[in-house]
């Protein structure tokens, strides 16, 4: 496990950034780190391009993660991928999911929704993981549940244990959301 | 025992552990989760107001019978309560008075971006400014002692970012605090004009009190490091200056703004080479130190418009500019907020987005998003009640030119009705202005989150409360029965003949729509299997649909689509198709 990390949850409004970065934030507290968090409520919520941030470390100051120093970008759309790019260490990595929401502007044609825009990452030597989470969760009975498989990616990415992740869904979800919320964290560790 | 909190959470904590035993406000971003967060401690009785004049006044009664009371707002929330924030400075208190100010740098989601610390010299009520969680649960004890001591309300500021950043908060058990005794005290409690000349010197005087308490206080910080630089510094600024400069720089970090404690900013002056303020928008501190003679800068770097951060302090003080984005050929398409799938408002916009001689006056809610491509319908949107005020006097001027083409539509969603609306409408009423007034009641404050208000039919706490009819009040305020209309937005025939009835009214007219909002978790439970779909075969891509804006409707491949996940079935598109295209499937709620 890394001893700090700059972690930008990135989407639309609705998608659920907020409950993927509180599970988090809850393990990296579990093991004793300090944490802040910092979200965005109220108008842009409303179907907009919405953002949060989790910072661990020893000591943290500043709840707002600088462009340039992310460690990972976990993107819930994939075009808020590319949006929030600039936020991204050189050496850091792209978690994407490949489903698309497109905006009024793409969908009469003013404006292009950029669909190769995570090959492109690639090409340029960033580090990148795609899937497509909601169709997965979908699979696995809730759209809702992408956001745990993408947690699941990170959290193994950043060396978390599974266990205590399991733990904390058992703690923050009604019993009747935790079993398709364990699988998709499960999903996720398993595409890692 | 340590808590991962919100600074709203964490000063509804706060407040619960001063044992405070009344609160009241109004929703408002960033403030919002505050009364959510005390509601849940039964220990204190919570409640949503209609706005925040009547919860700043409701906590101030509280306060003067002898109980420890509370009240929060959203910066320009403060606007509306400042008559009563002004004079309660006057009275004092009996059980201690907080007033929490939440301003939005950056305007995430509000219509100015005033910087409320100036509020706190100009009503001459003591200011705190946390910059963390654990701070917000520690100076709101803190004000109630200030506030009992000092006989003062007491202001804690904040920002969006100090509201909706969460760190570690240590908890600590509630302190029981009796209601104190209530004795009539006019000279006190009657702010005649008399009354009012004998209270201003006591005022001047308490100011003089608190500024020597802050000279002492706990509250500020002094954290002495490299002293070629000294930052002064205050609220969530302070986060974002440690960020940068660590120990590479001394602070004096202010937790008490206003009165400011002055020998203590000359002790620290003259302890640094260089003096530097790093602040959020208005050089609020930095005008206050120049005026005290002390020489210091940090203005002439830093950025009035928007939100301050690191890379921002780091760029003005150091030279050194942030990251550059490894450049991409691919460009993200803009986003801006839009109404949500199934949102009824859009229901309404649509039945009249193509009448050219109707002038919208928007309001305050999710309906301010009625000014959005490709709805547009809206013209202006000022500030919370303003839609059908600011109407009458569109509509009265349309009048005096003898223009009958044009009409003015005011909208106005049910809280923000209650919030101040009423009163517009009573204006159109008593002054014969005939104008259409087009109340949007979706059973909930939905812009904030989902509170309750007096249409709902349920408190802050979850009991049952006496819900305010909207046509019952719009009738015994004077509207005639024929000329008010009820219907539900998403029939566009019938909103359309409402519409042109309502456009041909020459007396104030009331529209009200019903429909409750596309995100209640009722609606989604009764709407779960109700949804729509394009068959290919019939679709001609006219694109009809996709003009309504609803964002589950999207193209791709040059084909038209909607996403099942996000329809809910509101028929919208069904109904505007010209090639009947469009399918309904499962068990339809609407149409």
């Amino acid at each position: 496990m890394r001893n700090e990390g700059n972690i930008l949850f990135v989407g639309v409004g609705g998608q659920g950034t907020i409950s993927a970065s509180n599970l988090l934030s809850a393990a990296l507290i579990e093991l004793g780190f300090d944490v802040k968090m910092s979200e965005v409520h109220g108008m842009a919520q409303r179907g907009g391009s919405v953002s949060t941030q989790v910072r661990f470390g020893k000591e943290v100051h500043s709840p707002l993660i600088e462009k340039g120093k992310a460690d990972y970008i976990v993107s819930f759309e994939k075009s808020e991928s590319l949006r929030w790019l600039g936020f991204l260490k050189e050496e850091g990595k792209v978690i994407s999911s490949l489903h698309e929401i497109r905006p009024y502007l793409v969908n009469v044609g003013k404006e292009a929704y950029p669909e190769e825009t995570l090959k492109e990452m690639t090409e340029k030597g960033l580090s990148v993981i795609g899937l497509n989470a909601q169709e997965k969760a979908i699979e696995l009975g809730n759209a809702k549940a992408a956001n745990m498989i993408l947690l699941g990616i990170l959290a193994k990415e950043l060396g978390l244990e599974k266990a205590l992740l399991e733990k904390l869904i058992k703690q923050y979800f009604k019993p009747a959301l935790q079993e398709v919320n364990l699988h998709a964290v499960d999903t996720g560790y398993a595409l890692a | 025992m340590k808590s991962l909190m919100t600074g709203n959470e964490a000063l509804a904590r706060g407040a619960y552990e001063a044992g405070v035993h009344f609160a009241s406000a109004y929703p408002g971003t960033p403030s919002t989760e505050i009364l959510e967060n005390l509601a849940k401690y039964k220990e204190v009785y919570s409640e949503w107001a209609p706005n925040e004049k009547v919860g700043m006044e409701a906590a101030s009664g509280a306060s003067i019978i002898g109980a420890r009371a509370l009240t929060t707002m959203k910066h320009v929330g403060l606007n509306v309560a400042a008559d009563p924030f002004f004079t309660m400075a006057y009275i004092g208190v009996n059980g201690g008075f907080v007033i929490v100010n939440a301003d939005d740098p950056g305007m995430h989601s509000s219509q100015n971006e005033q910087d409320n610390r100036f509020y706190a010299p100009h009503a001459k009520v003591p200011m705190m400014e946390p910059s963390d969680s654990e701070e917000c649960r520690i100076f709101m004890k803190k004000a109630y002692e200030i506030s009992e001591e000092f006989d003062t309300p007491v202001m804690i500021r904040t920002t969006t970012r100090v509201n909706h950043s969460k760190s570690l908060v240590n908890l600590e058990d509630r302190i029981e605090v009796p209601v104190k005794e209530y004795k009539k005290d006019k000279l006190k409690n009657v702010m005649t004009p008399g009354h009012a000349q004998r209270r201003h010197p006591i005022v001047e005087e308490r100011l003089v009190s608190l500024t020597a308490y802050n000279e002492h206080s706990t509250l500020n910080k002094v954290e002495l490091h490299d002293k070629k630089r000294g930052i002064i510094t205050s609220g969530i600024s302070y986060t974002y200056a440690k960020e940068v400069f660590g120990e590479e720089a001394s602070y004096l970090k202010l937790g008490m703004t206003f009165p400011l404690p002055k020998a203590l900013i000359e002790s620290f002056a003259k302890e640094v080479e260089e003096l530097i303020i790093i602040e959020e928008n208005e050089p609020y501190l930095e005008k206050e130190i120049k005026a005290m003679g002390i020489p210091c800068r940090g203005r002439d770097v830093l950025p009035i418009c928007g939100e301050l951060n690191p890379e921002i302090i780091r760029e003005a003080f150091l030279g050194i500019a942030p990251k550059k984005m490894i450049p991409m050929d691919s460009v993200a398409p803009t986003r801006p907020p839009v109404l949500c799938a199934g949102c009824p408002h859009r229901g309404f916009f649509n039945a009249l987005k193509t009448d050219r001689d109707i002038i919208a006056s928007g309001d305050i809610g999710c309906y301010t998003l009625g000014a959005m491509d490709p709805i547009n319908v809206t013209d202006t949107v000022i500030c919370m009640g303003a839609s059908i005020s600011a109407g009458t006097g569109m509509q009265k001027v349309l009048e005096l030119q003898g223009d009958e083409k044009k009409k003015i539509f005011s909208f106005i969603g049910d809280s923000t009705f209650f919030h101040s609306g009423i009163t517009g409408l009573v204006n159109s009423i008593y002054n014969k202005i005939p104008l259409v007034t087009v109340i949007m009641d979706n059973r909930t404050t939905g812009m904030t989150g989902h509170q309750e208000n007096p249409g709902t039919g349920k408190t802050l706490m979850g009991e049952d409360a006496g819900d305010i009819n909207i046509p019952m009040l719009v009738r015994s305020l004077g509207i005639k029965d024929e000329n008010i209309k009820i219907i539900n937005p998403y029939y566009q025939d019938k909103a359309k003949e409402v519409i042109k009835a309502a456009k041909a009214c020459k007396e104030p007219f009331v529209i009200i729509t019903q429909e409750p909002c596309a995100l209640l978790k009722e609606v989604q439970i009764l709407r779960r299997n109700s949804y729509v779909e394009i068959d290919q075969e019939k679709c001609r891509k006219c694109k009809t649909c996709v003009r309504t804006g609803c964002p589950a409707i999207y193209m791709k491949d040059g084909s038209v689509f909607i996403d099942r996940e996000m329809c809910n079935g509101c028929t919208l598109c069904y109904q505007v198709c010209p090639f009947q295209a469009i399918d309904k499937k499962g068990d339809l709620i609407n149409a």
